[in-house]
């Protein structure tokens, strides 16, 4: 037995590994425009109330979208047998725009709610039609289905726009393309904690999400349902992503980045790199609001864009490294 | 228990076709029980086809397939899974997943996912059977193919089912581990009582190691009978459409078509 798989090696790991999170979480609750520091909190009856009110929805919605959307890309990933396919590259994101947007449209004064479900209607249907497909057409080059995936993104986009420009409010869906954190508010996030649930699912399912990746005659030689797995998979990936726009609007990247760079490392047994990827993804995504808040200070760089650099250069040293 | 003069696994009049293309035209046969059981015939001649039926990945578009005296598309998934494996010839590769994590998962049928003792137990001892103890932790990605093989054939002995259906087990594998992994299969047949159905393309070890083969030709079954009567020059002339020497050595038969 090497030092790497002792259990004190293993301890030091982990313990350095959380310590690192507590470490970016303080500093997420700490930054902004407005100056908070931990001894005014108990003094400072309004400095508490800002804290309360913006700080700390930020900060746990940053970890919750992080964790979700890296779950979710792993989950996409193994369902569609395609490590380039996530919520970025199977027009999902696309999809729950066109829910907000049609909630919008149809339901005055439409509550936040009421959106959610229509944005997770329309993930799931658009999921459902994007498995369906790739499942349907015998691609053999693997490298075209996110191309697929991306038009199809495109067709949905151009739908959302036609209606959005009949109704006025193109601007609005605009906005939605752009994640942003800074508008999390008490009272205006609560959605993004449909992601726990989700993730409960992914834990009890993993090793049937695994197994389901394998592809269907062998999870069917096992004796298990095939498709009622992939349904639950998209579930679970329409619940995520709807939650995650729905409260804070598009995130990139994120869900193709993480879950492929921990499973060059990691490998892709579900229940062993779940806690791994969850932890990951909640820290890459705090680290990256923590830099798009302090690069052009105090105004942002959108974290779409800091979450897409970062990433891309992280994936790009990894695979240039695993060549050698 | 069970009887071992009766067969449990049937089919009838299985047909199956691809649009116009006739795969298997109405063909019956029992598959004998605990013996090995070969599929030879050219390709495209519906072996891939019909195993892929027996085993209820592929539904047929008419005939019956009968397992132990019920209509197998009558089973719950998890209690057939325990009962019969079945090993396809494209695995899904992508994933990189541990030799021990994809023997694991033979368990899947009786454990869901929480291995007992006795399921960890099934699990080193499948490893042991294939030689696969050094690469146990290996990642499938950095096996050969060979390698690969035996370790999806590790995991279908783990899932110690009555029958076992391996679509062209031998595919990758060099001379050595391809009598390993067919002696294997005799010993699950001779010392456990497995019945082993499997789709195979060298001749020689269909001749060596089968009780039984069925040929197939064009979607039907044109011989199946006992190994020796089958390895006959003009019964395999009419199969595969080329010339056969037949070597009797040692009460073996052995094939030579390479050139003549």
């Amino acid at each position: 037995m090497n030092f790497k798989e002792s259990i004190p090696y293993k301890l030091i790991i982990t313990g350095a590994a959380i310590g690192l999170l507590l470490l970016l979480i303080w500093i997420s609750l700490f930054t902004g425009i407005k100056d908070i520091s931990f001894a005014s909190l108990f003094s400072d009856k309004e400095q508490a109330l800002f804290f309360i009110i913006s700080r700390i929805p930020r900060t746990l919605a940053l970890l919750f979208v992080g964790a979700g959307l890296s779950l979710a890309g792993f989950v996409f990933q193994h369902l569609s047998q395609n490590k380039f396919v996530s919520p970025t590259t199977a027009g999902t994101l696309e999809a729950a725009k066109m829910g907000i947007l049609f909630s919008i449209i149809f339901i005055p004064e439409v509550p936040l709610m009421m959106k959610m479900s229509f944005a997770m209607l329309f993930t799931f249907l658009a999921s459902l039609l994007f498995i369906g497909f790739i499942s349907k057409v015998n691609i053999k080059n693997t490298i075209y289905i996110p191309l697929v995936g991306l038009m199809f993104g495109n067709i949905l986009s151009a739908i959302s726009t036609f209606f959005a420009y009949k109704h006025g409010i193109v601007q609005n869906t605009q906005e939605w393309m752009l994640g942003d954190f800074s508008s999390v508010l008490q009272g205006q996030y609560e959605t993004v904690f449909l992601i726990l649930p989700a993730v409960v699912l992914i834990y009890f399912y993993a090793d049937r999400i695994t197994i389901a990746g394998l592809g269907p005659s062998f999870a069917k030689n096992l004796g298990l349902p095939y498709y009622s797995i992939v349904y639950m998979g998209l579930f679970i990936i329409a619940l995520v992503v709807s939650s995650s726009v729905v409260t804070v609007g598009a995130i990139p990247f994120i869900g193709l980045i993480v879950p492929n760079l921990l499973s060059l490392i990691y490998g892709d047994n579900l229940r062993r790199t779940l806690p791994i990827i969850a932890y990951t993804g909640a820290s890459f995504l705090l680290f990256c609001d923590i830099l798009s808040r302090l690069l052009v200070y105090p105004f942002e760089v959108p974290i779409g864009m800091t979450v897409g650099i970062i990433g891309g250069i992280l994936f790009l040293v990894l695979i240039l490294r695993r060549k050698k | 228990m069970v009887d071992s003069q009766k067969d449990y696994l049937t089919f009838q009049d299985i047909h199956k076709h691809y649009g116009e293309k006739i795969v298997l035209n109405a063909i019956s046969a029992e598959i004998a029980h605990g013996k090995i059981t070969s599929l030879i015939g050219p390709n495209g001649a519906g072996k891939s086809t019909l195993l892929a039926i027996l085993s209820r990945l592929l539904k047929q578009d008419g005939g019956k397939v009968s397992f132990f005296d019920k209509n197998i598309g009558s089973y719950k998934g998890q209690d057939l899974a325990k009962k019969l494996a079945i090993l396809r010839q494209s695995n899904h590769l992508d994933l990189k997943l541990t030799v021990e994590d994809l023997v694991s998962f033979g368990r899947f049928p009786y454990s869901q996912g929480r291995l007992s003792s006795e399921d960890k137990e099934a699990v080193q001892n499948a490893i042991r059977f294939t030689e696969l103890e050094s690469l146990a932790d290996a990642y499938l990605d950095e096996l050969s193919g060979g390698q690969r093989q035996r370790a999806f054939i590790s995991m279908i002995i783990a899932q110690d089912t009555d029958y076992i259906l391996l679509d062209e087990p031998l595919n990758n594998l060099d001379m050595k581990h391809s009598v390993h992994v067919m002696k294997t299969l005799r010993r699950l047949v001779d010392e456990l009582g497995k019945t082993v159905i499997l789709v195979i393309h060298e001749i020689n070890f269909a001749a060596q190691y089968s009780d039984f083969i069925i040929a197939l030709k064009n979607g039907e079954i044109v011989q199946h009978d006992k190994t020796n009567q089958i390895i006959q020059s003009n019964v395999l002339r009419d199969i595969f459409e080329i010339d056969f020497d037949i070597i009797d050595r040692n009460d073996k038969l052995i094939c030579n078509y390479f050139n003549l």
